[in-house]
This record gives C-alpha cells, sequence and structure tokens, in this order.
C-alpha cells in the first residue's frame, strides 16, 4: 500500500492571498481507488485547497504531485485535462437544459460536414443516460429531460458520471451531500463508492461526519487552514472527529453547557454568542 | 393528443403563437378586421422585419445572460453611417454599407469586452454605449454635413437587394428577416454553439468550466446584435433615400417586448429563435392591425403592456412545466 505511487499528492502546500496565509503546509496524498474525506468547518480553507487543486489558485509555496510527476497548472482547463475534475455542491449542471445537452455541454458530438455539422441528439441522450445507468441510477432514461426536472441527488450523479465519462481520475467533490435530504445523499454516497470501485481517486469535501465514514479510506481534518488530524479508517470515532473538526472544542462540553443552560432557563436554548 | 398539446406547451414558442392567434381573434370579434385584408397588407409585415433582424440577436443575448440596448443607438447609426459615406461623400454604396457594418463591428465588440472585462451588467454597458453612439451619431452629422437630414442615392443593385418594394408595398428586408431567422435558428437549436449559448445563460462558471470559450462567445453575440441593427438602418437608409437623425428609443423597448413574448427568460438559459420570431410577429399585428380594427390605435400599448405581463407570467409557468411535466408522466 505505502510504496505505491499516489495519483495525486500535496507536499508542504502553502497559499497566502496578499499578506493573508490560507493554507499552510498541506500534505496530502491520494491512491487510486480512495476516498479521502476533508472535513472542516466553514472557514476552514477547504475551498481554497479545493481551488488550488483544480487549478484555480497556485500554491505559494509546495508542489503538487500527479502520478508522481511535480505538476502546475496555469488554468483550471489545464486541471481538467490532466483528469483532475471538479463537482460543486449543485451539480454544475444547467437546469434548462436537456440531460444530454447538458451532459455534453462543451464537447457535443456532432454529425455532418463543415458548416452544417449538426448537433447529435440521439448519440448524445445515449451516452448521457448509459453513463448515468451505469452508475446506477436507473431513473434516468430520457435523455430530454431538462435537468432542472432531476433530484439533488441525481443531479450529483449525473455530474459524477459526466467527469468519469470524460476521462477523470481526481474527483474533487465538493460538499456534494450538503443540501440534500437523507434518501438523496445515501444516493450520491453509493456513487462515490461505485466510482472509488473503479479505480479512481476521490477527495470527499463535507462537514458531516456521518457521510464522511459511510465513504472514506482516510480522513483529514482541516483547520484554519492546516491540517490538524490524519488518520485511516477506523482509527478515530465519529464523536473524536466531530471534536476535531469543532477546533478541539469537546461537543460532549459543548452539549452540557447548553443542556445545563436549558434546565436552569426553563428550556430555552442559551442566546447564541458573537 | 393530449400529449402532443403538452409537448407544445413546453416549447418557448408556445407562448408567442397562443398570443398571435389570441390577438388576431381578438381584433377579428372585436375590432371586425378582415382576416383576408390583415393577411395582405403590408405594414405590419415591414414593421416585423424591421424589428425582428434586430430582436432575434438580442434574445439570443438575453439567452445567454446578457442583454443589448445600445441596439436604439445602432440603427440611426447605421443609416446615417451609410448616408454620410455614401450620400454626402458621394463614395460608392459599398463603402458605406461596409462603414455601417463596421461601426456595428466595432460597437459590439466594446460592449463584448466590457462585458467581459468588469462585472458591470450588461444593461448598463449597453446603456453607456447607447447614449455614446447617440452623441457620436448627432455631433458627426452636425460636424461632417451641418445637416440633420442627410440625402443618399444609392445604385440600383444596391436599391434591389437591400431596398427594394417588392409589389410596390412589403420592404425586401422581410426576405432578410427571414434568412436570418432560419440561419440563426439553425445555429442556435442545431449546432453545437447554440447549446453553448444555452449553457452560458444557463450557469457562466459551469459554462467555462466545461470548456465553453464564452469570452469570445460573448464579444460574437454583441457584434451580432449591433451589426444587425446598424444593417437594419442601412436598408432603411437605401430603401429611404435619406438618413435622419432619430433618437431610437422606442425601438428598444419593442424589441425586448418582442424577445419576451417570445418566451425567453429574462434571466437567460431558456428560449428559442422561433418564439422570438413568433413574438416579433405579434408584436407587429398589434401595434399595425390596430389600424385594421374599429379601436381607437391608442387602446394598442395597453394590449401590449397587458400581453407582456401575461408573457413573463406564462414564461415563469412554462419554465416550471418544463421543469416538472415529464416526471409526473412516471409512475412513482
Amino acid at each position: 500500500m505505502a510504496d505505491k505511487t499516489p495519483v495525486i499528492e500535496l507536499r508542504n502546500v502553502d497559499k497566502s492571498f496578499g499578506p493573508i496565509d490560507v493554507l499552510h503546509e498541506i500534505s496530502l496524498k491520494v491512491n487510486e481507488g480512495e476516498v479521502l474525506c476533508l472535513l472542516g468547518d466553514n472557514g476552514a480553507g477547504k475551498s481554497t485547497l479545493i481551488k488550488t487543486l483544480a487549478g484555480v489558485h497556485q500554491p505559494t509555496r509546495g508542489e503538487i504531485l500527479l502520478d508522481g510527476q511535480p505538476v502546475r497548472f496555469s488554468r483550471p482547463k489545464q486541471a481538467q485535462e490532466m483528469g483532475i475534475a471538479t463537482v460543486h455542491q449543485f451539480g454544475g449542471t444547467f437546469p434548462l437544459m436537456s440531460i444530454g445537452r447538458s451532459f455534453f455541454a462543451g464537447v457535443e458530438p456532432t454529425r455532418g460536414w463543415g458548416p452544417f455539422k449538426v448537433y447529435d441528439r440521439k448519440t448524445a441522450n445515449r451516452i448521457a443516460v448509459e453513463a448515468v445507468q451505469n452508475f446506477g441510477i436507473t431513473r434516468i432514461d430520457d435523455g430530454d429531460r431538462l435537468v432542472g426536472g432531476l433530484s439533488g441527488g441525481e443531479r450529483q450523479s449525473l455530474a459524477i458520471a459526466r467527469a468519469v465519462h470524460f476521462g477523470a481520475r481526481v474527483l474533487i467533490l465538493d460538499e456534494p451531500t450538503a443540501a440534500l435530504g437523507v434518501k438523496q445523499a445515501a444516493h450520491v454516497l453509493r456513487i462515490v463508492n461505485e466510482a472509488k470501485r473503479r479505480g479512481l481517486a476521490v477527495i470527499f469535501i463535507t462537514h458531516q461526519v456521518m457521510h464522511a465514514m459511510a465513504v472514506g479510506d482516510h480522513f483529514a481534518v482541516l483547520i484554519r487552514g492546516a491540517i490538524a488530524a490524519d488518520f485511516r479508517k477506523g482509527e478515530k470515532t465519529r464523536e473524536e472527529i466531530a471534536d476535531l473538526m469543532a477546533g478541539g472544542e469537546s461537543m460532549a462540553d459543548l452539549e452540557s453547557s447548553i443542556e445545563g443552560y436549558m434546565e436552569s432557563h426553563d428550556g430555552h436554548v442559551p442566546p447564541p454568542v458573537h | 393528443m393530449t400529449d402532443l398539446f403538452g409537448t407544445f406547451l413546453r416549447k418557448p414558442a408556445a407562448g408567442a403563437i397562443l398570443s398571435l392567434v389570441g390577438v388576431i381573434a381578438f381584433f377579428v370579434i372585436f375590432g371586425g378586421v378582415d382576416l383576408g385584408k390583415l393577411a395582405g397588407a403590408a405594414s405590419w409585415v415591414n414593421f416585423a422585419a424591421n424589428l425582428g433582424i434586430v430582436a432575434i440577436p438580442v434574445g439570443m443575448l438575453m439567452i445567454a445572460g446578457e442583454l443589448d440596448i445600445s441596439i436604439g443607438a445602432m440603427i440611426p447609426a447605421g443609416s446615417m453611417t451609410t448616408a454620410i459615406v455614401s450620400g454626402h461623400y458621394e463614395l460608392p454604396i459599398a463603402v458605406g454599407m461596409i462603414c455601417a457594418l463596421g461601426l456595428g463591428v466595432i460597437v459590439g465588440t466594446i460592449n463584448g469586452v466590457l462585458a467581459n472585462r468588469t462585472t458591470v451588467p450588461s444593461l448598463i454597458i449597453t446603456l453607456g454605449t447607447l447614449v455614446a453612439m447617440q452623441g457620436v451619431v448627432l455631433a458627426a452629422a452636425k460636424i461632417l454635413t451641418g445637416k440633420a437630414s442627410v440625402a443618399l442615392t444609392a445604385p440600383d443593385w444596391a436599391k434591389f437587394t437591400f431596398g427594394q418594394l417588392i409589389g410596390g408595398s412589403h420592404q425586401v428586408i422581410i426576405l432578410w428577416w427571414i434568412a436570418l431567422a432560419l440561419v440563426l435558428w439553425f445555429v442556435m437549436h442545431a449546432t453545437r454553439y447554440g447549446n453553448w449559448i444555452f449553457a452560458m445563460g444557463g450557469d457562466k462558471d459551469s459554462a467555462r468550466n466545461a470548456g465553453i470559450p464564452v469570452r469570445q462567445m460573448t464579444v460574437a453575440l454583441f457584434i451580432l446584435s449591433a451589426t444587425a441593427a446598424s444593417f437594419t438602418g442601412m436598408c432603411q437608409a437605401i430603401l429611404f433615400n435619406s438618413a435622419q437623425v432619430s433618437g431610437g428609443m422606442n425601438i428598444i423597448f419593442n424589441v425586448i417586448v418582442s424577445v419576451v413574448v417570445g418566451g425567453t427568460l429574462l434571466t437567460g438559459g431558456f428560449g428559442s429563435v422561433a418564439g422570438i420570431f413568433f413574438g416579433t410577429l405579434t408584436f407587429a399585428v398589434v401595434n399595425q392591425g390596430i389600424y385594421f380594427t374599429q379601436i381607437d390605435r391608442n387602446w394598442s400599448n395597453l394590449i401590449i403592456g397587458v400581453m407582456l405581463l401575461v408573457a413573463v407570467a406564462m414564461n415563469e409557468n412554462f419554465r416550471t412545466l418544463a421543469m416538472t411535466a415529464v416526471r409526473k408522466k412516471k409512475p412513482a
């Protein structure tokens, strides 16, 4: 396991915006067929880290290695071409476009020649539906359906299937389950497992510990731009992880203090602290 | 049958076609319109063509999530440029035409580049170029010719191609409008470029991430709308043998009403060329067809206002329908 070259690796990556340091010495590795869960509260630097991986930002110091080779992306397009795909919270799809058209946006299949190259609707719809169904979403069977008519989980699945279809090897999922209900989230988690089974390196960003534990092989907790903990599956309990994410402040302490307040104040919750 | 009707209702053009039928029915029932006379009349077709050539590119911009109101200045700018270059300075008409269309390309490029480089909404950017171009046209006409109206005599071939009255009543620009509608329909709905435009209106960032050349497409669309406007102005100058310095503010509203009645979503991402085509026809029938009725023509604006509100409400409704209706078909 340890001597395998990771698909993607970060070595001591720092990112500063002017005088503000956002990421400090981030080192991460993701192997083929492995899910790395990146946990962290809002403002911990998750977004900056994703954007650095996706080529939106360039690291100030440190390096990114792809298959052991140092790489530097100047544009997001470049990262994509090298197989790094990012799927955002809302799927990054177009609600008013059909599934087929949305799936192939930017890389439309055409038939015909010269100025009469016509968008090949049938092929696009067929491939899109096949790709999604291969991921186990059998409810999508009509490529003419509008993306906006799909559920949140189906949209995420469509976006993930799209990324995989276009040759992604590293899949960055930015809070894919944050806006979803329990059933829909389970849907997406199944897709993540399927992507893992197909040998992709998945970086799964979330602040829902339960979701992370359901699919993760490897966990990293980000606090104020630094990795506060780095452990493998089974090494820590759910409570321990939640405590870590809350910045060391024990969740249990917090809970008991709230309960104490409620007891002495007729069941009212304490006023929020700013 | 109901299924067919449901599919029709989900098309962006449905609202426009229904309003067209509704307006004509209204005119026939309450205005005593002779349908044959209305169909044979040139006034509303001419009006629609002059409007429609501009409305389709503006509608495409709206689908892409942008707006261009500088067309209000580009129509007089196109006719003035043609008349000044080929009328006042007596250069060949081809030079005047190239200058008019070239001006459209320049202004369109400015609009597009500003829309790309700044975060200013394109409504404000093109408001700026609208006012600026009005100033340029007025000042240039005064400095160069000293007049507010410039005469132009076009040679026969130009007259035949751009300023002919077919059968003595129908402007040849009608054919240009239909041709443009067909070409842009093809581009919008059958080629990948159309798909890019819809994607841009849906979500610009995702479109860029998907590798769509958003910036280039934006500039191209602004060039198309400004050039279409100056083309319309050029045709008018050749037809009427002169060009006047005029406001052209009305056309902005007329174009936007046509596009919205045509089922285009103001927020972008949804619409169709066929819809805009029928939206323009509807607008023209209300605006010009009212003369064929016993209804006082001042009421036409009321009809247009109501139609616009109904259209916007319907567009929202169609959008929801388009996103959900297909789901219901399937038993859960």
